[in-house]
């Protein structure tokens, strides 16, 4: 039962023979090795492709939501399956499967270069995405920067990693500690779509802050303020917040307000950021003030037409 | 449909025993009676202990479970994560017996094409989500762990927390070793949240020898007393006889 036999190297230019589809693919180089297994750049019968090989269990199980993914109508955020086989090496039976190659940097790479304007962008991006996961019963689960790539141009927001995409209502089995609410005590681990829109706030803090940090005992206020510390995500820190808090029932119903304090962040650009937040918050106090002088003056007339009525009655009465 | 239970104990220790039976033939004795023994290794960073990382990975062995070994250093990242994926492949390693016995003796899902596979592993996890849990947590309490201990208890709070999410039902019941006049000591009886765990934890006072092997045992009888209290109860526990 134990993950790391699979810790075996693969050189270039070996072939790796598919058991049962009876395909052959040329091994290029290693894209990556990590707890869930290794992935290959190989050249297949369509060109360019990544193949992994991991357990029995957790490729299947990948192999799985992979197929999901290709059933969600308009979710690119996956890369899509080709081929899924075993392979008779040396080292013993083999499971493996192939899926399209994404290239790009990594979200974190990519805001490094490109500037922080791009998170609200980004986000945006990945909460469309979310929204037709959700609706198609899934939950990501396993979201962070290191699992997302911007490809492109155009720049398009996809995710390398899907192992720990879950069905609505189960346990997320796969997450990272810094982006899990179980982790910040902020909630349960069950897969709902607050629980991704809580990890999507995280991969905007994580943007801000690339070496992370460790939770101490105030929970989400530890979180509010490290969101509201950071110039960059000034606009958007109430919308976070409300992530955090667990506020939003749906990914377009963040996205939609994550617009609008994007599209303000632009307009006001002179006046002092700091302001923004503060007004945005007012804005319903003075309406309802409003709303009261108005209520008053209403009566006031309504009072000063029924005196002048009274005294015209009186006049024709004694004339 | 009614839903089957997984029985484990999951032992957190340091070292190797120095006391009463030999764990290894306990793990052993545990799982002839469908009890799985899982093991969770905490070393420190020079004083690698062969010995004591032959008996985890034996205890693990023997007792048809698994054995992580996590360093002292990183312990208070990874002995969450650890304690999870034992969990987490406990569960499936269980179901996945019970399928190589339906599929053939000797063949698993291996010999199975990758489609099919993909639909016995639906199976397989939908199992793991409804299945009911109940965990025996056995705690190495020997001096050699006390500056250990307060990440032992946010590792067990995490644990509660991940296997609440699921469907099925969970009890945790746990007990240290040594007791204080005892080999072994309970400390929770059969719960099903660890939240209480929090303010027992502070109260411990490590020390003494390390009797893994009858600790061990101790827990399998834990596990049929409370069989028994469930004859007198006949139907009272209702997180027991939940059926989906």
């Amino acid at each position: 039962m134990n993950t790391s036999r699979n810790q075996f190297n693969i050189g270039r230019g070996t072939v790796i023979h598919g058991k049962w589809h009876s395909q052959a693919y040329l091994v290029e180089r290693l894209l990556g090795r990590g707890a869930t297994g290794t992935v290959y750049l190989v050249n297949g019968p369509d060109g360019a492709a990544a193949l992994k090989f991991s357990n029995s269990l957790s490729i299947t199980a990948e192999m799985n939501v992979l197929k999901a993914f290709a059933k969600v109508q308009g979710s690119s955020l996956g890369p899509s399956l080709l081929d899924a086989d075993d392979w008779e090496s040396g080292y013993g039976v083999q499971p493996f499967y192939v899926m399209e190659y994404i290239q790009g940097p990594t979200l974190s790479a990519f805001i490094r270069m490109r500037g922080s304007s791009w998170i609200g962008v980004l986000l945006l991006q990945l909460l469309e995405n979310l929204q037709t996961l959700h609706e198609a019963g899934w939950i990501f689960g396993d979201i962070k920067p290191d699992n997302l790539i911007v490809s492109g141009p155009p720049f398009a927001l996809r995710c390398i990693d899907v192992g720990g995409t879950t069905k609505m209502g189960r346990a997320i089995k796969e997450y990272t500690e810094f982006f899990d609410r179980g982790y910040w005590r902020a909630g349960s681990r069950k897969a709902e779509p607050s629980y991704d829109l809580f990890a999507a706030a995280m991969v905007a803090i994580n943007l801000v802050y690339p070496e992370r940090f460790s939770r101490n005992e105030e929970g989400i206020k530890q979180l509010e303020a490290k969101v509201r510390q950071k110039k960059e995500l000034q606009a958007i820190a109430p919308v976070l917040i409300k992530a955090l808090q667990g506020k939003y029932s749906s990914a377009s119903a963040m996205r939609t307000e994550l617009l609008v304090s994007l599209n303000s962040e632009t307009k006001k650009k002179e006046p002092v950021n700091r302001r923004s937040a503060v007004r945005k918050n007012n804005g319903r106090a003075i309406y309802k003030q409003k709303r009261k002088e108005r209520g008053l003056f209403t009566l006031a007339a309504v009072l000063f037409i029924a005196v002048v009525y009274v005294l015209y009655v009186l006049t024709e009465l004694l004339i | 449909m009614k839903q089957g239970t997984i029985k484990q104990i999951l032992l957190l220790t340091d070292g190797c025993s120095n006391h009463g039976e030999d764990p290894v033939a306990m793990a052993a004795l545990a799982r002839e009676q469908g009890i799985t023994v899982n093991v969770i290794g905490m070393i420190d960073d020079q004083a690698t202990d062969e010995r004591g990382l032959q008996e985890i990975d034996q205890i693990a062995l023997s007792g048809g479970g698994i054995s992580q070994t996590v360093f002292a250093k990183q312990l208070s990242h990874t002995v969450q994560m650890v304690t999870r994926q034992a969990m987490t492949q406990t569960l499936q390693g269980v179901v996945n017996e019970q399928l190589k016995k339906i599929l053939n003796k000797d063949t698993g899902m291996e010999s199975l094409p990758p489609d099919t596979r993909g639909e016995v592993m639906e199976v397989v996890d939908e199992l793991g989500e409804t299945a009911n849990l109940e965990v025996l947590i056995l705690v190495d309490t020997s001096a050699s762990m006390k500056s250990k201990l307060p990440t032992v208890k946010e590792a067990l709070l995490d644990l509660s927390l991940s296997m609440n999410a699921r469907m099925g039902s969970n009890l945790f019941s746990l007990s240290i070793f040594p007791g204080k006049r005892k080999d072994t000591e309970q400390l929770l009886d059969w719960t099903p949240k660890l939240d209480s765990l929090t303010s027992l934890f502070s109260k411990l006072s490590p020390g003494g020898l390390t009797p893994t092997g009858p600790a061990i045992r101790e827990a399998i009888s834990q596990f049929k007393k409370k069989r028994s209290r469930k004859g007198w109860l006949s139907g009272g526990d209702e997180y027991i006889e939940k059926s989906v």
